[in-house]
């Protein structure tokens, strides 16, 4: 199913599937449906369902697609042996990538058992930069984290959004505030989807969204309309930041109650003209001025270095860049600003913060947005994510009603401090699980994953001085730096439910290509290949082992908080999938088959102390695995205790499947109203939160304006603070300029290097809503919807470049080239041509017959992408290593 | 004019193309009494395929100031509808007691004159069995007692995620469909045909 999870009821006659709709009990879509989940049955019956395992033929060449049916016995044999062999030897040689999953909690703890740090999903490559540069700013992010509660906001604002997961909630929340007379602004490119039925488009240059946020904090700090009391209580904005190293002055030897982050910061106290602790009783932050600390070290609240920044980001400035009128951008701002500030309300809801004030309502400022790829990927996504957090945290709608709400197990503290990556040194040991998690939050250079020369630990050099805060890790590296050999060659490459041969790489051709190249011996470059899948794609025909997934309607599944939960607002919720029907042929659920894997290969959370294995299959491993023995927590929150009557902590239930399949296969915990809103500074909501293991420590996570643990790495990068590591030479400069404690805007990497003359138009994709990444081609209703792609062109540059509605063109980049076919439409600005994600085909891939017009008339925009820049760095964010797809620079001209 | 007149009301404000509608029309109908919904080359080139409702999508205006329209269409049971009259063997019939029009497959010789009549293209022929089919407004869910109350609506109208689609008697003033027509001004398509279609158009707000 798409990440969007929704409950469904599948209708069954004579075994077969009738008829599946949304079920409407459950509360995160009511009984709607979407296209995809309303085709679920030609999922089912897919001719590209893969149906046995298979193993390339000897002599066959990776991609011909020539493969033997063989048993799982064999299968697993040959895992078996060859996992085992690397783990004894040298874990890292294993690398484990997944793709579209949501079970990377059990992904995550296999390679973390297994000992390699080499694994991720596919974040890096799809929206890293949407929740690293909210989760450093605000302890949380968009999708399943948080998002805009529509119910009480007046103005909605959304950016850089198509179809996502997340969607049908989305969908519910947007028609009923319509109805209910809210006013929905698009800022986007493209004008489709939900931007259809925005009350105002604002059609803006791709990339440029940074430069627009910018603007519009300029213009509230200008005009005063910002929630002034918000910044100075649960913001930085008053901490004093050291004009000599840009860190923040605090007052030392105070009790912390998180020893990763510190709560001693200064203030300048305005009524007694000094600085003291931030809180302090009576206290009122300076945000302007600069002081003196007693010591005489120079300083200036954080807001002050804010309004700096900001000076320069006018509207004019803005317009240049993003092509919306200076006019249009002071408009917006104005609205904003006054519909937060004017309209703001209060709910009579009690709560106490976190310094143990109390207060006798919660404030709502009715202004919501929501963000996604559009900000993301790009280059510059990073600091654009800063940018809009700070614009939302201005006008105070954080964690407030008609704002901004996280959902659990969000807030955590910014960055969070629960996964904890390994040091080089120790790191990796042969036959021992890592010495530490796959993926964490660095919070400065002495986390990051490098060796004492500089180097990364990871094949994908995530968390490495290249990309230093790469917390998704960096799927579209793996295959070419293993490839490469850099840092290391590796010896065998599992991909799950990921098509990195094909729409999930940022450099096709050569892709496949080095998924084929042998060294001088005649060995394959990568020497062993396993790909899962429900569904033969243009990858599996590369690997040399095809294991057979199951469909979501054939197997047990878990949406869980300690992975990509579905929480509501007002409290976590959990849900799982049944079987409905028998596995197709030979299929295996992947989740049994890495628990399968785990107990052959005697991973220590796997087995018992007296070897025998632990867990029968998947289904077991979530009722009895335990984070740690006795600890209570486990995949699932609901009926936990032998009895059923725990929720989010208990005893292991062996009946909790059953329970959870007779209450609509969800849990949902609603928190009593006072834990419901101000939870990144909720004291109340902070210790039930770490009794209910959501958090490990109960401090309040006051929002990063100024974003000190950036600092961390710029200082490094200097030669100074206090970080014992330093970046290789190589990495100094671009660290130094990247790692800005304030947000800045920059034109993306790619178009800086590319001459605009030459290729003067930005090229992006959006997802439609009919399909789900490029699985759903294989569906013989959804393929009528979306057969091949158009590229879209606005007909003032189409005209200019000679390009036909309907006709063939080529779309050229300094890369690549493809031939495809135009249309076009007046919904895009004139300095994009953009199509929908992932349609076009590779022959033979997909189960589709020869001609198939995903073949013969599809293409993705994939081929014209680079993963390097001229200059040879990767074509990535700086700060995340985010793939810079939308980055990507076109001419077009008639074929 | 028949005392009841059930009909859907699309909700162009709301609409924003996902196609909930044409799938859940499909999947329901398909392995229904309607069915099956047939497709031609499902996995090969140029596929197509038999669908009760379809969403079109089309622009208006000019760059900046386009409007993009997501416009969903079925079978609008006209209250005189053009597809009847014309049908040679009484295949195409409206209902007395709820002015659905539907097909009897049995009697339909696939000569497509309703589709030649039938101004909103509403009409299409399923090339496998060669006979006319058409969105029946669910008629096999709507009085079907076995399917819980909340469940006996069309089922587009369970699907749509923006609550986009109103199913309801349009002869009776006080029902969701007909307030709906009248506190929105719902309109009616290309009424210069004097078809009288059942369903309705609920405009974009400005």
């Amino acid at each position: 199913m798409c990440a969007c999870r929704c409950g469904i009821r599948v209708h069954l006659r004579d075994g077969k599937i009738r008829h599946i709709d949304g079920n409407p009990a459950h509360p995160l879509n009511k009984g709607v449906i979407c296209a995809k989940g309303a085709a679920g049955a030609m999922k089912q019956d897919s001719p590209a369902r893969l149906t046995r395992p298979l193993r390339r033929k000897a002599g066959a060449a990776r991609g011909a697609g020539e493969f033997e049916p063989i048993s799982w016995d064999e299968a697993y044999a040959l895992l078996e042996e060859r996992l085992g062999r690397i783990r004894a030897t040298d874990p890292k040689k294993f690398a484990f990538f997944t793709g579209r999953d949501q079970m990377q909690a059990l992904t995550g703890l296999f390679a973390r058992q297994f000992g390699t740090p080499n694994y991720a999903a596919h974040g890096g490559f799809c929206s890293v930069n949407m929740a690293a540069g909210m989760i450093y700013t605000i302890g949380g992010s968009f999708w399943e984290f948080g998002g805009p509660d529509l119910e009480r906001a007046k103005l909605f604002v959304m950016l850089g959004t198509a179809e996502d997961h997340h969607s049908n909630p989305l969908k519910i929340a947007i028609a009923k505030f319509k109805r209910d007379g809210g006013r929905f602004i698009s800022v986007n490119p493209v004008r489709t989807g939900y931007s259809a039925i925005a009350d105002e488009w604002i059609p803006i240059r791709p990339g440029t969204d940074g430069a627009l946020l910018m603007a519009l904090c300029h213009e509230l700090v200008r005009t005063g309309r910002t929630d002034a009391e918000f910044l100075a209580q649960y913001t930085n904005a008053g901490y004093l930041v050291r004009e000599d190293d840009g860190r923040i002055a605090c007052a030392g030897g105070s009790p912390q109650d998180n020893p990763f982050r510190r709560h001693d910061q200064l203030w300048w106290d305005k009524a007694s003209g000094a600085p003291v602790a931030n809180h302090a009783a009576g206290a009122e932050p300076a945000l302007d001025g600069s002081y003196h600390l007693a010591d005489g070290t120079p300083v200036r609240p954080a807001f002050a270095l804010l309004r700096e920044r900001l000076a320069g980001c006018t509207p004019e400035w803005a317009a240049a860049i993003t092509g919306i009128d200076a006019a249009k951008i002071r408009a917006l701002a104005e609205e904003m600003g006054r519909t937060a500030l004017e309209q703001s309300f209060e709910l009579p809801i009690a709560w106490t913060d976190s310094w143990g004030r109390r207060h006798g309502s919660v404030r709502g400022n009715p202004v919501a947005f929501h963000a996604m790829r559009g900000l993301a990927a790009h280059s510059n996504g990073f600091h654009a994510v800063r940018a809009l957090s700070i614009l939302m945290t201005l006008l105070g709608t954080i964690d407030r009603p008609g704002g901004f709400r996280h959902k659990a197990p969000f807030p955590r503290s910014t960055p969070p401090v629960y996964a904890r990556l390994p040091q080089a040194g120790g790191a990796v040991q042969p036959g021992l699980p890592l010495a530490g998690a796959a993926l964490a939050f660095p919070a400065g250079p002495d986390e990051l994953q490098v060796d004492d020369a500089g180097r990364p630990l990871r094949i994908d050099k995530a968390f490495s001085w290249e990309h230093p805060l790469a917390v998704h890790g960096m799927m579209h590296n793996v295959i070419a730096n293993a490839w490469r050999g850099d840092p290391y060659p590796i010896d065998t490459l599992l991909i799950f439910m990921a098509n990195m041969a094909w729409n999930s790489s940022m450099n096709t051709p050569e892709a496949r290509r080095m998924l084929n190249d042998k060294d001088a011996s005649g060995e394959y470059k990568i020497p062993f290949l396993v790909v899962c899948d429900a569904f033969q794609s243009e990858t599996t025909a590369y690997a040399d082992l095809v294991l057979p997934d199951t469909t979501y309607l054939e197997r047990h599944d878990v949406m869980s908080l300690l992975d990509r939960p579905i929480s509501e607002f007002d409290g976590p919720v959990d849900s799982v999938r049944v079987p409905v029907v028998p596995p197709t042929g030979e299929c295996r659920p992947f989740q049994d088959v890495l628990v399968e894997l785990a107990g052959r290969l005697k991973l220590p959370a796997f087995t018992n102390a007296d070897g025998t294995r632990k867990f029968r299959d998947y289904a077991d491993f979530i009722v009895n695995f335990e984070t740690e023995p006795g600890s209570g927590q486990g995949f699932l929150i609901g009926w936990r205790g032998k009895d059923g009557d725990q929720a989010l902590l208990g005893a292991p239930n062996p009946r909790q499947w059953e329970r959870y399949a007779e209450n609509n296969c969800v849990f949902h915990y609603a928190m009593p109203p006072e834990h419901q809103y101000m939870r990144n500074w909720n004291r109340g909501y902070n210790e039930w939160a770490v009794k209910m293991k959501l958090r490990r420590h109960p401090d309040p996570v006051v929002i990063a304006i100024y974003a000190e643990v950036l600092q961390g790495f710029r200082l490094a990068a200097q030669g100074r603070g206090p970080a014992k590591r330093r970046p290789p030479e190589a990495w100094r400069a671009r660290v130094e300029k990247y790692f800005d404690p304030l947000p800045f805007y920059y034109a993306p990497l790619e178009a800086q290097a590319v001459d605009a003359a030459a290729y003067p138009l930005a090229a992006i994709t959006q997802r439609p809503m009919a399909m789900y990444h490029s699985w759903d081609s294989q569906n013989a209703w959804l393929r009528q919807i979306h057969a091949h792609n158009y590229l879209f062109v606005n007909p003032r540059t189409a005209r200019a470049a000679g390009v036909a509605d309907g006709g063939w063109m080529k779309l050229a980049s300094p890369w690549g080239e493809v031939r495809c076919m135009a249309r076009h439409s007046e919904a895009v600005e004139p300095g994009t041509v953009w199509t929908w994600n992932a349609i076009g085909k590779s022959p033979g891939a997909w189960g589709l017959a020869p001609g198939a017009n995903e073949f013969t008339r599809g293409f993705i925009l994939n081929h014209v992408i680079a993963e390097s820049l001229p200059d040879g760095t990767s074509n990535s964010d700086p700060v995340t290593g985010q793939a810079g797809w939308y980055d990507v620079r076109v001419r077009i001209s008639p074929a | 004019m028949t005392t009841k007149q059930l009909a859907l009301v699309i909700d162009l404000n709301v609409c924003v193309g996902c196609h909930a509608c044409v799938t859940s029309c499909k999947s329901w109908n398909n392995a229904g009494a309607a069915g099956p919904l047939t497709d031609q080359n499902p996995y090969g080139a140029d596929p197509s395929g038999t669908f009760f409702n379809r969403v079109q999508t089309f622009e208006a205006g000019e760059f900046p100031a386009t409007e993009t329209v997501h416009f969903p269409k079925s079978c609008l049971h006209c209250e005189d509808p053009p597809c009847v009259p014309v049908c040679p063997t009484g295949a195409s019939y409206k209902r007395a007691e709820d002015g659905i029009v539907l097909v009897d497959y049995d009697k339909c010789i696939g000569c497509k004159y309703c589709a030649w009549a039938c101004p909103y293209g509403a009409r299409e022929i399923d090339e496998q069995q060669q006979v006319m089919k058409k969105c029946t407004l669910c008629v096999d869910r709507i009085y079907d007692e076995k399917l819980p109350a909340a469940d006996r609506k069309p089922a587009c109208v369970l699907a749509c995620p923006t609550s986009a689609r109103i199913f309801g008697d349009v002869h009776d003033p006080e029902s969701e469909a007909s307030r709906a027509i009248r506190e929105r001004g719902g309109y009616a398509l290309m009424p210069e045909w004097e078809t009288r279609p059942a369903n309705h158009y609920l405009p974009r707000r400005k």
